[in-house]
Order: C-alpha cells, then structure tokens, then sequence
C-alpha cells in the first residue's frame, strides 16, 4: 500500500499565503444570453481538497463545475489547473473527470465496461486495464458486480460505479455533482463517509457540488457559499457556521435568530447594540468595525441561547430578555423552543435533552429568561 | 368475479372486423378455380402460377429495393433533422423547420405525387436530370415522406436522451464523434431500426405518389396489383399477398420473441 498522501486537511494551505493553489478561478463571468449565471468569481483550490460549493437551485454552482469540467466555456475569465490555463481546452483533454448527478452510467454497458470505458480511450493494454477495473472494483466494494448491467443495480451500486469510473483514469482532479442527492437518507450518512475515506486514501482534489449544506459541512475541508453566481463567503465549516460574513450566509446555514440593532457604544475591546425587536441590549465583547449609530445585524444560533426560570446576571446589563414558551418541538436528543418575546418577536431556541423525561423541564406557557454569552453573537453589517 | 359476456364477444368481434379479409384472402389463395370468390377445391397451382409470372416477381422485387433504398436514404436525413430540432434548441427559423420537415406527414398523397411529377419534369427540361421517370424518381419521391416520419420517430427518442451521457463520454476522453459512435447510436438504435421498418413499410405500401412519378417499365407491386384487379382478381395475387403476409407474421413474431427475451434481464434489476 503506498504511503498516505498529504492531505490539505491536515497541511491547511489556505492558511498559507505562499501556497500554490492547484485550481485557480480568476474572475470567471458565465453569461447565458443577458442572464449571467456566474459573476466574477475568483477562486482558488489547494491540492488533495476537498472543497464544496454549497448553495441552492439557481446559485451558479453546478454552470461553475460545468466550466471546470470543459461543458461550458466562461464568457469572461480564466481557469487554470496545476497551473495550465484550461479556459479554451475540450473537456476529453483535460486531466478532470466528473461523476455526474444522473450518474450518466451506460445503460448498454456493463459495470467493467462502463469503468473501462475511459481507459479504452486512452489505449492502454488490455491485462493493465482489466486489472485496474478489478482494483477499481474492490475500492468501491462491487468486486462481484462487474458482469451487471446498469439498471440491474441499487442507486448506492449505481453511485459507486459511478464514481469507480470517474477515477479510473486517476484525475488530478475530480468534479462530482450532488454525489448524494440521490440517495435516501441513511444510505447518504454511509455514503459520505466512505466517499471522504476514499479522497484521503487517493489523495485526490475534489470539487463537490452540493445544495444540502449537511453533507457539505461533514465533507468539506472548505466551503464556497454561492448566491445569485457569487461566491458569498469562502470557509472550513466552523468559520461558515460560527462567524458568517453576511445575513446570507447566516441564514442559509442552519438556522439563526436574526434582529436589527443601533449601535450605542463602540469601544475597542467591545460593542454595546440596542436592540428593540430583543428587548434589551446586545453586548458583544470584542472590537467591530462599525461607527455609533449604526444600525446593523445582529445574529445568534439557536443551540447558543439558554434558558432559565430565574433571573440571570447578564453581562453589564445585557444579554438578557424575557419571553413566554409559545411551542415546543421535541425531536429526541434536543427540543426546539419557540420563546414570544414581549415585542411580538420569536427566538428559536435549542435545549440538549440531558436528562430522560425530566419532570422539571420548562413547559409550554412558562415565562422565562434568555440569556447568551457575550461572543455567541455575530454582528453583521451586510 | 364473474366475467360477463360482453367483453368476449366485443373482442371476437374486433377481431373479426380486422382478420377476417385477411383469413378469407388467405384461404381463396389455395382455391382451385379461377373464379376468386368460388371455392372449388384445395389447390396450390396459383403459387406455381405466381413464381412463372414474371411481371408480377419482377414489381415485387422493384417494390423491395425500392423501399430498401429510400428507407435507408430517409433514415439519414431524418436523423440529421430530429438532431437539429432535439439538439440545437434555438436557431433561426427552427419552428419553420419543424414545421417543414413533418408536413408531408399530412400532405395528401395525391397533392405530394402531382407536385413532385410536376418538379421531375421542369428538372428534366431545365437541368436534363432525372432523365425521365423510373426507379430513382420513385425513391426520390418516397425518401422524401418517409424522411418526416423517420425524423418523428427518432426525435422523440432523442428527446428522451439524457444528454450527460454523451458528457460522461467526452469527459472520460471520448471525442464527439467517437461519442457519437460509442454512445449515442447504440442508444437511438431502436428508433433507426423501427424509422427505418416505418419507412420500408409505407414505401412499399404507396400506390399513389409511386404512380404519379413512375414510367413505363418501372411498375411497383401496388400498381401491378391495382391495374390487375381493374381486370378482375386473379387468385395469383391473393398468392402473393398470402407470401407477403406470412413474412411480415414471422417478422412479428420474431421481433416479439426477442423483446420478451429482453424483458426478464430487467425485471432482475
């Protein structure tokens, strides 16, 4: 077995400014007619990254990958892979490979077939090839399906053939389009982590697409939010979830409390915003770039709230507000609090079921306090 | 529950309506006398009869290469046309040309043959080619209607073609045309052969349009048939006709024998 590859989730070269990326988008503008489905976007892509373009129907991602793969040509801009411009190359001679949403598997072709069929291409001799589909084959675990016909195969068969095929002629690059999305739920949770293993045993940079932003946070070593054909923000997962850069972001990913706010004191080492849809003050205990009376965003998970029937301390004053439990969703490890607060706004709020059918648990009706820390928040100014 | 009689008779009844001519043509073709309608006795002396008529073998045989030819000459430009209109969603005068290529689907026959003797002739005296009227202005004339129904029947087969297939091709490093050879025609080929049968099938059926640009020496099996019976049947044609029908039973069925073949690998699945 060869040595395990370096892998950019351990290295993080992004992190690095003298890294060379291996994919560099530059300013790529696609434009369908007058509609331009993708809009300068710059981007860049490390080696063996597993990088996800996260965003819903319509966001650009997948006319992106499409341009990645060759299947369209950007109207403005350039693409470069391993550091040779590809902008103008046709897609059956770039070092890319695709696996396809449909998975576009040969229907007259059997799996063998299927997997040989780009390595027939390439003329290599017969044993080399039928011992690389064999090897193919054991990776994705269908050792004893290769004589089948496509549509004799399950979806997850069909997804692994798929993606045997795609990597049969080892790619520097593989582009995968909702490599999941059509799988059932469970088979998807198997799925995703047996695709992760097999891009670290590889070693190979993956692109996915992707609109469910589950699996791209358990997949990603990075994650490009896309919006209208812009890239909105660019991130490992925790950054994405912890510290959006916008309102879009923040509520495109999970879910998040939302509220319009002045700023009211603006100090170096912390913030004070009143908020009146909250109810009280926000303090925010770290330096933002806003000036006084600003009026801007402030957003909170509902997993970073807490709630109580006393009165909590607060900090300096804030970070405290007060509402009534209108509805509760039980969902087994967690329950989902709806709180009305007295300006007619509701907060979510999550609570861990710690304790099996806690009898003192807060019920419907009650009246109690919210509180958070002072760095839970983000301040959004966009 | 209990089956009513409704149904049954309803079917047999169908049943009749359509088989009976062709069950009845097929017993008068061993009748002994030569009076078509007037059963006389079992005989197969027409089908000896049939083989020493050369007019008639000699149409038959024009009427197969003509329907071969013009089948296959339709196939490849019907092909070409469902692919422009399939493929290429948006080009100038597309709706024209849609409308263009499956017009002679409902062009009366009579009109087609009338306007296409009409054009033979002015080429002829202008151009001197054709150089009058046979066999190849008989092709000419059925490529050009069957060419709209090939293009029918192989555009709706394309319009169900998922399209990444031919990416997934090219992106394993096929090039179009490979992609083409590789991928595409395997996937259409039932459509190229039923457009192609379809094709056959109506050439070798057309009476009219074949009558308006034929010349002499040039008789197709339907014209043969038409102009004899004019004189009164001879039981040679239901002969003929039995052969005919025969053939096109066999291809049925084989035809049915190897889908149902087919149909247990998929179930399978």
């Amino acid at each position: 077995m060869a040595k395990k590859p370096q892998l950019a989730i351990d290295t993080r070269p992004w992190r690095d400014p003298k890294a060379k990326p291996f994919v560099r988008i530059r300013n790529v503008t696609k434009k369908f007619g007058d509609v331009s489905a993708v809009h300068d976007v710059s981007l860049d892509i490390y080696k063996s990254e597993l990088f996800c373009l996260l965003g819903g129907s319509g966001s650009g991602k997948s006319t992106l990958l499409r341009m990645l793969a060759g299947f369209e040509t950007p109207t403005s801009g350039t693409i470069e892979i391993d550091g040779q411009d590809m902008t103008q190359v046709a897609p059956y001679n770039r070092p890319v490979n695709m696996m396809f949403q449909s998975y576009a598997l040969f229907p007259h072709m059997n799996v063998e077939q299927n997997i040989a069929y780009g390595l027939k291409r390439d003329g290599l001799p017969k044993a080399e090839i039928s011992a690389r589909v064999a090897e193919l084959l054991a990776l994705v675990k269908l050792q004893d399906y290769g004589a089948r016909k496509p549509h004799q195969l399950s979806g997850g068969q069909r997804q692994r053939v798929a993606l045997a095929r795609a990597l049969a002629k080892r790619p520097k690059l593989l582009l995968l389009d909702e490599p999941l999305g059509a799988l059932d739920k469970k088979l998807r949770e198997e799925t995703q982590f047996e695709l992760v293993k097999i891009q670290e045993t590889l070693g190979v940079t993956f692109i996915v697409v992707t609109h469910d932003q589950e699996e791209a946070m358990s997949l990603a070593t990075r994650i490009g939010v896309m919006n209208q054909g812009e890239i909105a923000m660019i991130g490992e997962p925790t950054d994405i979830y912890e510290f959006p850069n916008s309102k879009f972001v923040a509520n495109f990913i999970g879910s998040a409390n939302m509220v319009e706010g002045v700023v009211t004191e603006d100090e170096p080492d912390h913030v004070r915003i009143r908020s009146d849809e909250l109810g009280c003050d926000i303090h925010v205990g770290h330096g933002v770039d806003c000036a006084p009376d600003q009026i801007l965003w402030w957003a909170i998970r509902p997993e970073k709230l807490h709630l109580s029937r006393d009165k909590p301390a607060g900090i300096h004053g804030a970070n405290v507000t007060r509402g009534m439990v209108e509805d509760i969703g039980y969902l087994g490890d967690m329950s989902v609090y709806q709180v009305l607060l007295d300006s007619g706004m509701r907060l979510r709020v999550t609570q861990t079921n710690t304790v099996r059918g806690n009898p003192d648990a807060i019920t419907w009706d009650e009246q109690v306090y919210v509180t958070w820390g002072d760095t839970s928040g983000s301040v959004l100014t966009v | 529950m209990r089956r009513g009689w409704f149904l049954p008779i309803a079917a047999s009844l169908g049943f009749a309506f359509l088989y009976a001519p062709i069950v009845s043509l097929v017993i008068f073709s061993f009748n002994e006398s030569k009076l078509v309608t007037v059963w006389s006795g079992f005989s197969t002396k027409w089908y000896g009869e049939l083989f020493s008529d050369p007019q008639l073998l000699g149409a038959a045989w024009l009427s197969l290469q003509i329907a071969a030819i013009s089948a296959s000459i339709a196939l490849v430009l019907g092909t070409l046309a469902a692919v422009a209109l399939v493929r290429f969603r948006r080009f100038k005068g597309r709706t024209l040309f849609s409308g263009m290529v499956s017009a002679p689907l409902v062009m009366p026959d009579v009109i087609t043959g009338l306007a296409l003797l009409l054009l033979f002739v002015a080429m002829e005296s202008t151009l001197g080619w054709p150089q009058g009227r046979g066999m190849l202005t008989i092709v000419i004339a059925h490529a050009t209607f069957c060419t709209a129904y090939v293009c029918v029947v192989v555009q709706s087969r394309l319009s169900d073609f998922d399209r990444s297939l031919e990416e997934a091709a090219m992106d394993l490093g096929a090039s179009p045309l490979r992609t083409f050879f590789d991928i595409t025609l395997p996937i259409i080929a039932p459509a190229l052969v039923s457009g192609w049968l379809l094709g056959f099938t109506l050439s070798l059926d057309d009476l009219v349009i074949a009558s308006f640009v034929s010349g002499p020496g040039s008789s197709t099996l339907p014209m043969v048939i038409f102009s004899k019976v004019k004189l009164g049947v001879s039981p040679d044609v239901n002969a003929l006709a039995t052969i005919i029908i025969a053939i096109v039973a066999l291809g049925v069925l084989a035809a049915t024998i190897l889908q149902l073949r087919a149909r247990p690998k998929r179930a399978r699945g």
